[in-house]
């Protein structure tokens, strides 16, 4: 199990998840449209990409924006979920071993109590996640099946790391269900509302793009985020 | 009933049609019709797979669901925060519901769809500023209109104003020659007062082009006595089509993309028959986002941009004021509370968000000037945006949305509102009706006229001796 696991279903899930991905991003940019969209992207390329980075960056910056400033608990618990879950993974001492004995190389590392606290900090910035989904009616209207699907599939690789973190009953059950549910996650990133990992990348670029050109970025405005 | 007579899916192209569909008083006909209207489900899914590409489709893919745009629409703020009027769950529930059923919708739901694409959003695209994966849910609406329109469930008042811009290029019945017998008729009326006002037609070369909102030759001319003073004063070189005069795009309003083409057309091709060196449009937002913002893409014009670089009238009268051509008497500057109605259309959606208060510094006593909160570019609709004033249907409604504009204009304790748009000045005259505030609005050009300094050599006669 663990062989296979570790494996097949890791080159596999990963390289799914990776050719997926670059697809996905080809189809985005190559399905834009100056006449549809009405923004002439071709025409002003430099202004296009100040307007990309712009839109980008602020948004990836905790409070960087009037939407993050207004919501300020909902930020919290966005940027506490999603730098833990994009940190672990990547980060994780345990994890580069892994990488580096699968493909070879390895990424810079954290340690590991920072790595629970970021873990810890997820789960928890989560479970509120699913509060607020559950308790706002204007959250309420909208959930469906596969946000649900969604979020339980983020919260298993995380849990179930943790499980096996502190060897809490069997740890190779522990570890080969975090092994899974990781694959799972990758397998899942290309082909439903995960794919926002990379494609958020492609809509906020498309949309500052949009005031970088279109709307104020040729007037010399810089739009407020 | 497949087909009404009044409510089906072909456009208004002649004044007959206009006359027939005006006829039915509110459209009461029109209404009755269009829920017996047949939905052409083939038409409607082959026009999104030409059309819905990856933007949207992506939008709608990505959205977390998470509800964050909610505090954003003031539609949301205005309707005690009913969860229906979020702008995700109103997209999703139109749009996206249109998609995932491949066209295969019936009646009542487009009849629900035209109430959420006309009445729960008017385009003012705030929530796409406030959500984190950069959905723009009123980009998607101004698209759902199109649907709607391309199957006939339509505000009785759009289909109109669209067959209008079909007939006579203008949002109203007003030819070439009444629009400029008007304009002659107010530059006489006042031409005792300012010696050598004149409004030069389809002058070829002038600096400027001006055009502007129609009704403003039908119902309050007196804009285009002030606007020919003002230019008059600043001793601009400039001239109107008699062809082509016509800024505003209720065609734009209604999702008719046909017509929005047409409509912009007939002033690009002024633009090139009489080669001004700049367009300057009349004080209305939504006509200089058809004609200066969105138009470029309708005409098929690969830089984005109209044939002559074209610009709001706020971004003439501020240049006006700082190189000196119009000089206001500082003892007439306004000295009451007064606050500014940033437009959406121009402000939040082409970058003006510092034009009018460079107008504001000069035009007001230092003090006097109190922004709404928020402002600029996250100011809130009027609430009578898109389309919304004007759709007798959902005047309810409107008058709901009016609430938030209300509350930020009351909390800033102005007693003036310079609203430098057609749509947000009704709105507010309506909002004063509706909720007796006690305030006053105005559009600039009659202010400035007011505290101008006038040159000595352009005062009329006895008053010249006099001094």
């Amino acid at each position: 199990m663990h062989a296979v696991l570790t494996g097949p279903l890791f080159y596999g899930s990963l390289g799914v998840c990776i050719i997926g991905m670059i697809v996905r991003f080809y189809q985005y940019f190559n399905g834009l449209s100056w006449q549809l969209d009405r923004v002439a992207y071709k025409e002003y390329p430099v202004m296009g990409f100040k307007g990309a980075v712009r839109s980008i960056y602020k948004w990836l910056i905790p409070y960087g924006t009037y939407g993050w400033r207004t919501q300020p608990v909902m930020a919290a618990a966005f940027f506490g979920f999603h730098i833990g879950v994009v940190f672990v993974p990547l980060f994780l001492i345990g994890h580069n071993v892994f990488l580096q004995e699968k493909l070879g190389f390895s990424l810079f590392t954290i340690s590991n109590p920072v790595a629970d606290g970021l873990t810890w900090m997820a789960i928890g910035s989560l479970l509120f996640l699913i509060l607020r989904r559950l308790v706002l009616p204007e959250v309420r209207i909208m959930t469906d099946k596969k946000d649900w699907g969604v979020l339980f599939l983020s919260l298993a690789p995380l849990v179930t790391g943790l499980l096996a973190r502190y060897q809490i009953g069997d740890y190779s059950l522990w570890l080969n269900a975090h092994i899974l549910s990781g694959e799972l996650v990758l397998l899942a990133i290309p082909f439903t509302k995960l794919s926002h990992v990379f494609l958020f990348f492609a809509s906020r670029a498309q949309l500052g793009m949009d005031f970088g050109i279109k709307r104020g970025g040729l007037k010399g405005t810089k739009m407020t985020w | 009933m497949p087909e009404g007579t009044l409510c089906n899916k072909k456009p208004v192209d002649t004044a007959e049609g206009i006359t027939t569909l005006l006829a039915d008083q509110s459209g009461k006909k029109y209404y009755e019709e269009m829920k017996r209207l047949e939905i052409d489900s083939d038409l409607l899914w082959k026009t999104i797979q030409n059309t819905c590409k990856t933007r949207i489709r992506t939008w709608l893919e990505i959205c977390a669901h998470c509800g964050m745009c909610a505090d954003s629409c003031f539609l949301y703020l205005a309707n005690d925060r009913d969860p229906k009027q979020v702008p995700a769950y109103k997209i999703q529930s139109t749009l996206g519901e249109i998609i995932r059923k491949k066209g295969k919708v019936d009646n009542a739901f487009m009849l629900h769809a035209m109430e959420v694409a006309w009445a729960q959003c008017t385009c003012c695209n705030r929530c796409g500023t406030y959500c984190p994966h950069g959905i723009d849910t009123g980009i998607m609406f101004g698209y759902l209109r199109g649907l709607c329109y391309q199957q006939g469930f339509v505000p009785w008042e759009m289909k109109i104003g669209a067959g209008m811009h079909r007939v006579y290029n203008a949002q109203m019945d007003i030819t070439g020659e009444d629009y400029i017998e008007t304009f002659e008729w107010m530059v006489e009326e006042n031409e005792e007062e300012y010696p050598g006002l004149t409004v030069p037609v389809d002058v070829e070369d002038a600096d400027i082009m001006y055009t502007v909102n129609a009704r403003e030759a039908k119902h309050y001319p007196e804009d285009l006595a002030e606007a020919a003073i003002l230019f008059h004063i600043a001793g601009e070189n400039w001239t109107v089509p008699s062809k082509g005069w016509e800024l505003t795009s209720l065609a734009m309003f209604a999702g008719d993309w046909a017509a929005c083409k047409m409509q912009v057309e007939s002033v690009y091709d002024a633009m090139e028959r009489l080669r001004p060196k700049r367009m300057i449009g009349t004080e209305c937002g939504h006509a200089h986002r058809a004609t200066v913002v969105e138009g470029p893409y309708w005409a098929g014009r690969k830089s984005g941009r109209p044939p002559v670089e074209s610009i709001h009238y706020i971004e003439w009268l501020a240049e006006a004021l700082r190189t000196g051509k119009l000089k206001i008497d500082p003892a007439k500057r306004i000295k009451e509370p007064v606050t500014l109605q940033d437009s959406c259309n121009y402000v939040r959606n082409h970058g003006l968000r510092e034009t009018a208060r460079e107008i504001i510094s000069y035009i007001v006593e230092p003090g006097y000037f109190i922004d709404m909160s928020p402002n600029k570019e996250h100011n809130f609709c009027c609430g009578g945006g898109g389309g919304f004033n004007g759709i007798g249907y959902f005047r309810k409604q409107r008058n709901v949305g009016l609430k938030v504009k209300r509350d930020q204009i009351i909390a800033t304790g102005a007693k003036l509102v310079i609203a430098p748009c057609h749509n947000c000045w009704d709105a507010i005259r309506d909002l004063e009706e509706e909720f007796d505030i006690g305030i006053r609005w105005s559009f600039l050009k009659p202010l400035i006229v007011k505290m101008l300094i006038i040159p000595d050599h352009l005062k009329p006669e006895e008053e010249g001796e006099d001094e």
